[in-house]
């Protein structure tokens, strides 16, 4: 099934392809030998790469600071009083604002991206956990208590559990919405990347090749779920009836 | 050892929403002799769980306060509660090597689950068992960590006859073996005279005791019913006051 509709895809693009004879729709067939032209002059692999580094870091990044922040947030309800509006401020402040003003601030460099980066995506992740402790059973930390369970191991044993639906929730929505900044993030202030070659096709209008970059980071972000996401989830899941 | 001396002003629970604010404990005076076998007989929301929850740490909000013995440190507690408390991603052996100490062997658990018939479902998930098995596994919880003392929160309900029977032999061997002061929970008085070295009747909300009543019935006797049901008898003879509790 997954693959009959993938070929009903591709038979629509090119039914249009054909029809619209335009450079501005270039058929499968185009973009593929694109892609592969990309792949063996290397062109593709590096770029996405860098991309791919930077994604990994933003994000582990975030997802760290965000589960801290979180359960903190969540346990604690004067800091969680007090924090709440600064929470409410940078969830609303507009992507494309933190990046520019990080760049204006830091400079044209590494770090300034990655800051970036880390800032549009960290109030979502403390939302989303903070959400999660606070309806932690208060039954299983009272027996933890009870049975003198140390820090680490009512960490481990009893809240981390509770909160893997939401950590994979954030994960997961995390990882959509970081490589689309981090693109922004390349075409404002970076000399290499997915975000600065696509800003390179728009001004040449190779429509072929940004499409070939897509198909590729897709296929990436796809992998991801298929390899990593889906067997934790499964593995984490096995107790349930 | 760990005599305990609980001596509770007042605990009330907060006005919520439309429930005005719930008086649960007043004026309680208790006090527990080091390896004494205790039973809490009392009507049903009277705050037995209450009484349960602070001598465990669980609630500090009250005015009172208890002593457990001479000792600083917090005495190790094993703690029944109602539901069984199971963390659900962990198996049923897991569970239980959970709570023991670092100077504990996970050999301790084996003859427990044989005693308790879990040993076939040691590896299992707590979402598979039935509500009586995860009470089981409880109770092999709380009897693990080796105990200084001993809450127990209704711990038979739901746990058919044979098994609570067996249940409550096993007890009674741990505790002889190895003494630890019991507290137990239960509105069934017959278990109650079966098991305990004392009754402490309570009343309704907010609690207080009403009397404490050593029971005169020798240990050996304790499988004979009809010398407990002739002790009931003779109790609800003896106070009508306990007679309106249950």
């Amino acid at each position: 099934m997954p693959a009959l509709s993938l070929l009903v895809f591709l038979a629509v693009w090119q039914g249009l392809a054909v029809y619209l004879n335009n450079n501005t729709l270039p058929a499968p067939e185009t973009v593929a030998k694109v892609f592969w032209q990309a792949c063996v002059t290397g062109q593709l692999p590096f770029h996405l790469g860098v991309t791919l580094l930077r994604l990994v870091v933003s994000f582990s990044i975030a997802m760290l600071l965000g589960c801290a922040i979180g359960i903190v947030l969540g346990r604690n309800k004067k800091l969680d009083a007090f924090f709440d509006n600064w929470l409410v401020i940078f969830l609303n402040v507009p992507a494309l604002v933190t990046i520019i003003l990080c760049y204006v601030w830091f400079g044209l460099i590494e770090s300034a991206a990655i800051v970036a980066v880390v800032i549009n995506k960290l109030p979502n992740v403390i939302v989303t956990i903070r959400e999660g402790t606070r309806t932690l059973d208060q039954d299983l930390l009272d027996m933890a208590r009870c049975f003198n369970f140390s820090r680490r191991k009512t960490l481990v044993h009893v809240i981390w559990p509770q909160l893997h639906p939401f950590v994979m929730g954030a994960t997961r929505s995390g990882l959509a919405l970081i490589w689309k900044i981090i693109l922004v993030v390349e075409l404002l202030g970076r000399s290499n990347g997915m975000g600065y070659q696509l800003h390179l096709f728009f001004q040449l209008f190779d429509v072929a090749s940004i499409l070939a970059y897509t198909i590729a980071f897709v296929a990436v972000i796809q992998l991801i779920e298929l390899l990593i996401l889906k067997p934790l989830d499964k593995k984490s899941l096995r107790w349930r009836r | 050892m760990s005599d305990i001396q609980i001596n509770i002003h007042s605990k009330t629970y907060p006005a919520i929403g439309q429930a005005g604010h719930h008086a649960a404990i007043k004026n309680l005076k208790l006090s527990l002799t080091s390896g004494e076998f205790i039973c809490l007989v009392g009507p049903s929301g009277c705050g037995k769980t209450t009484l349960l929850n602070i001598i465990a740490n669980l609630d500090t909000d009250y005015e009172g306060e208890i002593r457990v013995g001479q000792q600083q440190s917090h005495p190790k507690i094993g703690y029944i509660f109602q539901n069984p408390r199971l963390l659900p991603w962990r198996t049923v052996r897991e569970n239980i090597e959970l709570v023991l100490g670092s100077d504990q062997s996970p050999d301790v658990i084996d003859p427990l689950l044989e005693v308790m018939q879990l040993t076939q479902s040691q590896h299992v998930y707590p979402e598979r068992l039935s509500l009586g098995m995860s009470r089981r596994v409880s109770i092999i919880r709380a009897f693990a960590v080796d105990p200084e003392i001993l809450l127990m929160d209704e711990p038979f309900v739901s746990l058919d006859a044979p098994t609570a029977r067996q249940v409550r032999e096993l007890l009674l061997k741990l505790w002889q073996e190895r003494p630890h002061t019991v507290l137990f929970v239960t509105h069934d008085l017959r278990e109650a005279i079966a098991l305990a070295d004392r009754l402490i009747f309570l009343s309704a909300a907010p609690m207080t005791v009403i009397s404490e009543i050593t029971v005169p019935v020798p240990r050996a006797e304790r499988n004979d019913e009809k010398a407990i049901e002739a002790f009931r008898q003779q109790l609800i003879n003896d106070y009508p006051e306990i007679k309106k509790l249950l």
